[in-house]
């Protein structure tokens, strides 16, 4: 029985690669003759045989639990080279493991086919199968074998429907290259769960954990060793448990970075700055991203302050210590903002040291609200003279707010005054 | 029950003009208003119910499963809207301001129509006499300096009836119609008489509105123009008053029927905003239509 099973099952097979049409449908057939095109020819020489045997009984209990077999399929393109060894890695079901033999079994049959042409068996597509043939068939599987969204796959697969409820972003994480293939691939309770306690221990809240996948979701293929050992640096750095959970929290890649680059990250701060540890400590905590980015836009920004815009590096220290995000601002809206504030608007050096804030907002802000007040005759920025408006006040407060309080306006008029700039 | 997407978006759909500021190019505009619509139009997703997820010390991990299927939830699915269709009218250079028409999905088409048709835009032009640049406004290199002690209003009046002169001949020769034809007088009776299609920029109207030397104002309506082109005029001005001019501000106060005082500033730049502007367009258009005729009886 079984041999003939398997001489029907070639010759359907064999057929099917030919005739693109065949209304016996195999479960393997189409997924895998996608697969065969792009595929390198698989190393087994043996007994496709009892290969084929051991898989058909197994293929015929997954076709019953239809949740796995998406999984591996959807890998064929992305990375089909590795995928024979991919399967044996992850410890999927029996049926999956199978099925890759079977795939590359079928590849066997495909060669074969190719080298005997002449003594082809073309069996008509009409040609009556017997009942026990009919029960061994199986339904063909409504998962494509490649897909552009994971979509698709969300319902099948259980790493998949798992992060939806966390409330991972998968429709952004689906347009990145390759991030579909790698979630597909990853196994919920060997890859996902371990990290996901990981980042519970340390303290990270659940609605953090969405943003950290959302953003990194490299982080569920780090080495578990790993992670402990950057977290453990970190703690001995002295950075509390809680402003660890926090900083992983707002810089999602933090703990793919070594020990020996973080290491070196916090150095150069400490060095450049010439700031005390604990002080340097606190400017990474609050702004974690310093430690993951390029350090030398870094080294530009400072150089610009030291020498253009001429601060001197107690005034630097101060203004970083206020706002850590001066260190990454665009080298050009530091020079353009300040050009306005020292030349335009008079205001001296010292008074943009007390307010570094005003070099976050944009420039045409700082422009419309000044030359509104100067027409206004209220542009009063030396602190030593009445109606004195800080800089701060003038940046950073919303529009409403600053019409009423500090140009003592209305917002109708402010909107007037900025269509006639 | 949350309104849905589409119904918004069918909201925000129609021709509307926005303030652009100095110094700022048209496109980025145009990506700022995109991205408020849409943060406008698409609504934040909810998490699934039942999202539990149990620390270490409790067995395995739970979480509880939602029965519906996760396809079309929102977090795989994404957004309704990735992308919104808007149509930029008239550009303006970067260092220009002012009334820049903006369509958005269906408003597209009326916005190309609108661009075909040659209606007039209204500029103010701000100007400065004593120097003349390469690229006649303020930022380019200093060609030539001169006094202009001796140039007052007057002159400046006569100057600019000659332009308007020469500019007007310029309209009749362009509008492609013979001047002695009874077509020609009752176009231009009707006040049509103009260019159909592409020409080179005619200034229509010209006048002073303001001369303080060495500032000037004038205020022009033209049509076909470029924003160099009008920088080249007051360039040409100074030299007609044998003194040199240059331009110091750009401002376009109205195109077509789109005026300064219906444009959206920065701050007003969100979708509910819009809605409500284009809302109180069309109220407006159905309230000038004339009533249909009743039916004979």
């Amino acid at each position: 029985m079984a041999s003939s099973c398997v001489q029907q099952l070639c010759r359907r097979s064999t057929s099917h690669l030919r005739s693109k049409t065949s209304c016996v449908t195999l479960l393997y057939s189409t997924h895998v003759q996608n697969h065969v095109a792009g595929v390198r020819t698989a190393d087994k020489t043996n007994a496709g045989g009892d290969l084929i045997i051991h898989g058909n009984n197994s293929i015929f209990h997954a076709s019953q639990t239809r949740q796995q077999v998406g999984v591996c399929y959807y890998s064929g393109y992305n990375a089909s080279p590795l995928l024979p060894t991919e399967h044996r890695d992850t410890k999927e079901l029996m049926s999956t493991d199978a099925l890759s033999q079977i795939k590359d079994a079928q590849h066997l049959t495909e060669t074969n086919a190719r080298l005997d042409t002449d003594e082809a068996v073309y069996p008509s597509a009409s040609e009556e199968i017997t009942d026990k043939d009919a029960s061994h068939t199986m339904v063909l599987s409504t998962l494509p074998s490649e897909s552009s969204s994971l979509r698709d796959y969300v319902d099948e697969s259980e790493t998949l429907s798992k992060l939806v409820q966390l409330g991972v972003k998968l429709w952004k994480l689906e347009q990145r290259p390759n991030v579909g293939t790698m979630l597909l691939k990853l196994d919920f309770q060997t890859d996902v769960v371990p990290r996901l306690l990981f980042l519970k221990e340390m303290g990270v809240e659940d609605s953090g954990l969405a943003y950290i996948l959302s953003d990194n979701p490299f982080i569920l293929k780090e080495d578990l060793e790993n992670l402990h050992a950057r977290v453990n640096y970190l703690k001995s750095q002295k950075f509390s448990p809680e402003t660890v959970a926090s900083m992983v929290t707002r810089a999602p890649y933090l703990l793919n970075f070594s020990v020996k680059r973080l290491d070196n990250r916090l150095a150069f701060y400490q060095q450049q700055l010439g700031l005390n540890s604990s002080k340097t400590r606190g400017i990474v905590a609050r702004l974690p991203r310093l430690l993951c980015g390029s350090l030398e836009p870094v080294k530009e920004t400072l150089r610009v302050c030291k020498i253009e815009l001429g601060f001197k590096e107690n005034e630097i220290q101060h203004m970083v210590m206020l706002v850590p995000k001066l260190l990454t601002s665009n080298k050009r809206k530091l020079t353009q903002i300040f050009d306005y504030l020292h030349n335009t608007m008079k205001v001296q050096h010292h008074l943009i040291v007390k307010f570094p804030q005003v070099f976050n907002s944009r420039l045409l802000r700082i422009k419309e609200r000044h030359l509104f007040l100067d027409y206004l005759g209220t542009a009063q920025y030396d602190s030593d003279q009445p109606n004195y408006i800080s800089l701060d006040r003038l940046a950073s407060l919303p529009d409403e707010a600053f019409c009423t309080e500090v140009a003592s306006a209305t917002l109708e008029d402010f909107i007037m005054f900025q269509k006639t700039m | 029950m949350a309104i849905r997407a589409i119904r918004k978006f069918r909201w925000v759909e129609g021709l509307f003009c926005v303030y652009k500021p100095p110094g700022v190019h048209w496109k980025l505009v145009r990506d700022r208003i995109e991205t408020c619509i849409l943060e406008g139009v698409n609504g934040t997703p909810s998490l699934p119910p039942g999202v539990r997820l149990l620390g270490p010390g409790r067995g395995p991990t739970e979480l509880t499963l939602s029965a519906s299927s996760l396809a079309a939830h929102p977090l795989v699915r994404g957004p309704e809207f990735r992308r919104i269709k808007v149509g930029v009218g008239h550009r303006l250079d970067a260092s220009s301001s002012g009334v820049l028409v903006i369509g958005v999905g269906r408003g597209n088409k009326p916005l190309n129509d609108l661009y075909q048709m040659c209606c007039t835009r209204d500029y103010t032009l701000e100007g400065e006499f004593g120097f003349a640049t390469d690229n006649f406004s303020r930022t380019g290199r200093i060609v030539e300096r001169s006094t202009y002690d001796h140039v007052t209003r007057d002159k400046l009046e006569k100057v600019l009836a000659m332009l308007q002169q020469a500019n007007q001949k310029a309209l009749l020769i362009h509008s492609n119609v013979d001047m002695r034809s009874q077509e020609a007088y009752e176009m231009a009776v009707t006040g049509e008489l103009g260019p159909q299609g592409k020409s080179p920029p005619i200034l229509t109207g010209l006048r002073v509105t303001g001369f303080q030397p060495p500032f000037f104002t004038l205020e022009l309506q033209c049509l076909n123009e470029t924003q160099r082109y009008l920088r080249k005029v007051v360039h040409e001005i100074g030299l007609e008053l044998r003194s040199t001019a240059s331009c110091t501000a750009v401002r376009r106060t109205r195109d077509g029927p789109f005026t300064v005082d219906q444009a959206l500033t920065r701050g007003q730049w969100t979708a509910a905003q819009v809605a409500l502007t284009i809302q109180h367009y069309n109220n407006s258009k159905r309230q000038s239509r004339p009533l249909p005729a009743p039916a004979a009886l």
